[in-house]
């Protein structure tokens, strides 16, 4: 009878003679003929991705040690789009600065409050639930629609804020909230807020709803007393791989603004006070078109986000360790 | 007490808490409303109502004004503006159509089968979930350029098929389907393929309508990015940017097109809840 299921793994382990490396490549073309089928299916999506995700890490990698315009052919100058970065570009540093701020802030708020908010709205019933989590992922798939927050905060009188707060006497000019450096980060951070309840938190609320129900009623038995130690010692240690893959997206988002801030405080800011990493490498690779110094960029934001992923990965799981 | 929380019958609630935190939960709750509710009243307000001092979030004299002038505006456009709507549904259906069948047919064997080489695609697609497509933009760009593809559909579309977040959700996925389901369909007879597509691809449709929601976030938004340049090629997205630079007399309009742009989405999301929600269950990271 044929195998069931290709679950076979290779019989001999290779050994480093070289007959046993012969053997090894015969077993290796044996199975590779045996799974034709998958790779059949898998080679579509796999051309795709190596093409658009991973070949384009690696050329960025390898063009952020060259000169580059698009124009002249690339030459390799070594390690200086790095020493430009760091030492003679005090922009890039404002847009670092305000990187880190910024994900600092969002990344664990919008983490903890896509928790906080998926774990109380577990506690209501289904139709209460379904309702509400509408109400909170709604903003994140509405598309751009965050630019009412630009009328929101408008500059002049007619801007909500600013009419609500002269109504009530506590200003008497309107505030130019999205020009003053002052304010900038601080009302895209709040924008970014409000979009962030987007695929974690909908993994939240389906995790919350897949803990095993029993372990709460035996929990009550062994002495937990309140919903704050049911939460610590049976929720979160149940939930760690939607906390994990939560994190993910959480902290690529968080690195990654640029969007929002682009939107409401326009590009390139006043004062770059709402200029990031990504709005620099916006500015060189598509308006200046300095792809190798763009390149480095690109790699320094690649190194960051894949570096505080990893952190966090072991971080979390340790949780409940 | 009447409020929709399940007071009974749970252990370890008081009443006293549950209220606090459902009161906080509605406070957050209308944080999160209050713009888009603003957005829906402000399309329907008269030019008056729009620039009254002090604003007011609910309309009083609801009038379908806005959406008229939009077809105004769109008769003025220089492309018939009929021509973005085609634009957004086609790369959104193209796109998310490729995109489910692709990252299902990867998904398939990753989730059921070892071999070679497996565990080192799947990591490498994990990974990629780490980084945003920002890092990827200027290599795109040349790479787009050397196929030859700048200023097409295809340079939004396929890409798009292989989105990692798909890959990975679907694989997770399926990961719980019962393998003696696909060992009965083999000692049928079963190629590879017809498992796939007769015995897996049905039981996934709640993934499919995860990744559904999810193209849709990315695609229905997108106004072409650095790739799309020809008016006749770009997106509702681009021109809803359009009416909105228009300035303070556009400003009903530009609402007016918001809540076409947000309906199309948030009605998705409504009537596929259930199923997403299923499918997330199932994303989480194993060690």
């Amino acid at each position: 009878m044929q195998k069931v299921k290709n679950t076979a793994e290779p019989l001999i382990q290779p050994r480093l003679s070289p007959s046993g490396l012969r053997n090894y490549w015969a077993l290796f073309g044996k199975d590779v003929r045996r799974d034709k089928h998958l790779y059949v299916l898998l080679a579509p999506y796999m051309v795709l991705f190596l093409l658009f995700t991973v070949l384009p890490v690696a050329i960025s990698i390898i063009f952020s040690f060259t000169h580059f315009n698009m124009l002249e052919m690339p030459r390799w100058i070594g390690w200086e789009n790095y020493s430009k970065l760091l030492w003679n570009d005090d922009v890039f540093l404002i847009g670092v600065k305000n990187t880190l701020i910024f994900s600092v802030v969002t990344g664990p708020v919008s983490y903890i409050a896509c928790f906080l908010f998926a774990w109380l709205i577990n506690e209501l019933n289904p139709k209460l639930r379904a309702f509400m989590t509408l109400i909170f992922f709604a903003p994140s798939i509405s598309g751009n629609v965050f630019f009412i927050w630009q009328i929101i905060f408008s500059s002049d009188s007619y801007g909500i804020i600013n009419g609500l707060l002269m109504q009530l006497g506590v200003i008497y000019e309107p505030i130019q909230w999205l020009q003053d450096p002052k304010y900038m980060l601080g009302i895209i951070m709040l924008v970014q807020l409000w979009l962030s309840l987007g695929t974690s938190f909908l993994a939240f609320i389906a995790g919350l709803q897949t803990v095993d129900k029993t372990l709460y009623e035996a929990g009550a038995v062994d002495g937990v007393k309140n919903r704050w130690q049911e939460l610590w010692f049976i929720t979160l240690p149940s939930m760690r791989p939607q906390l994990m893959f939560g994190a993910v997206i959480q902290i690529t988002a968080s690195l990654a603004v640029a969007d929002v801030a682009m939107a409401l405080a326009g590009f390139p800011s006043v004062q770059y006070g709402a200029h990031t990493i990504v709005t620099h490498l916006v500015d060189y690779g598509t308006i200046r078109f300095e792809m190798g110094y763009a390149s480095a960029i690109a790699t320094v934001l690649f190194v960051m986000m894949l570096g505080s992923n990893l952190i966090v990965q072991k971080l979390l799981k340790r949780v409940g360790e | 007490m009447k409020l929709a929380i399940r007071l009974n019958k749970k252990v370890n609630r008081s009443w006293q808490v549950d209220a606090l935190l459902f009161l906080a939960l509605a406070g957050f709750g209308s944080f999160m409303a209050v713009p888009l509710i603003y957005v829906i009243n402000n399309a329907f307000k008269p030019l008056d109502e729009l620039f009254i001092f002090p604003p007011t979030l609910f309309v009083r004299n609801a009038t379908l004004e806005n959406f008229a002038n939009l077809f105004q505006v769109m008769k003025n456009s220089w492309v018939p503006f009929s021509r973005y709507i085609f634009n957004t549904v086609f790369i959104t259906a193209a796109g998310t159509a490729g995109h489910i069948l692709l990252a299902s047919a990867a998904a398939y064997p990753l989730a059921k089968h070892k071999f070679r080489g497996s565990k080192v695609l799947f990591t490498v697609v994990v990974l990629s979930l780490m980084f945003s497509p920002h890092v990827t933009a200027i290599p795109n760009y040349m790479i787009m350029s050397a196929l030859g593809w700048m200023d097409s559909y295809q340079a939004v579309i396929v890409p798009a098929f292989a989105y990692p977040l798909g890959l990975y959700l679907m694989k997770q996925f399926m990961e719980q389907i019962p393998d003696a389901l696909l060992e009965a369909a083999k000692i049928d007879g079963a190629s590879e393929y017809r498992i796939f597509w007769q015995v897996v691809m049905p039981l996934v449709k709640p993934a499919w309508l995860t990744l559904l929601i999810l193209m849709m976030q990315m695609l229905w938004g997108t106004d072409g990015g650095s790739f799309i340049y020809s008016e006749q090629l770009k997106t509702l997205h681009y021109a809803m940017g359009q009416i909105i630079q228009g300035g303070i007399a556009r400003a009903g309009v530009g609402a007016a097109v918001a809540v076409i742009m947000m309906t199309v989405p948030i009605v998705t999301f409504i009537l596929s809840q259930s199923n997403v929600i299923q499918t997330m269950a199932s994303s989480g990271m194993k060690d």
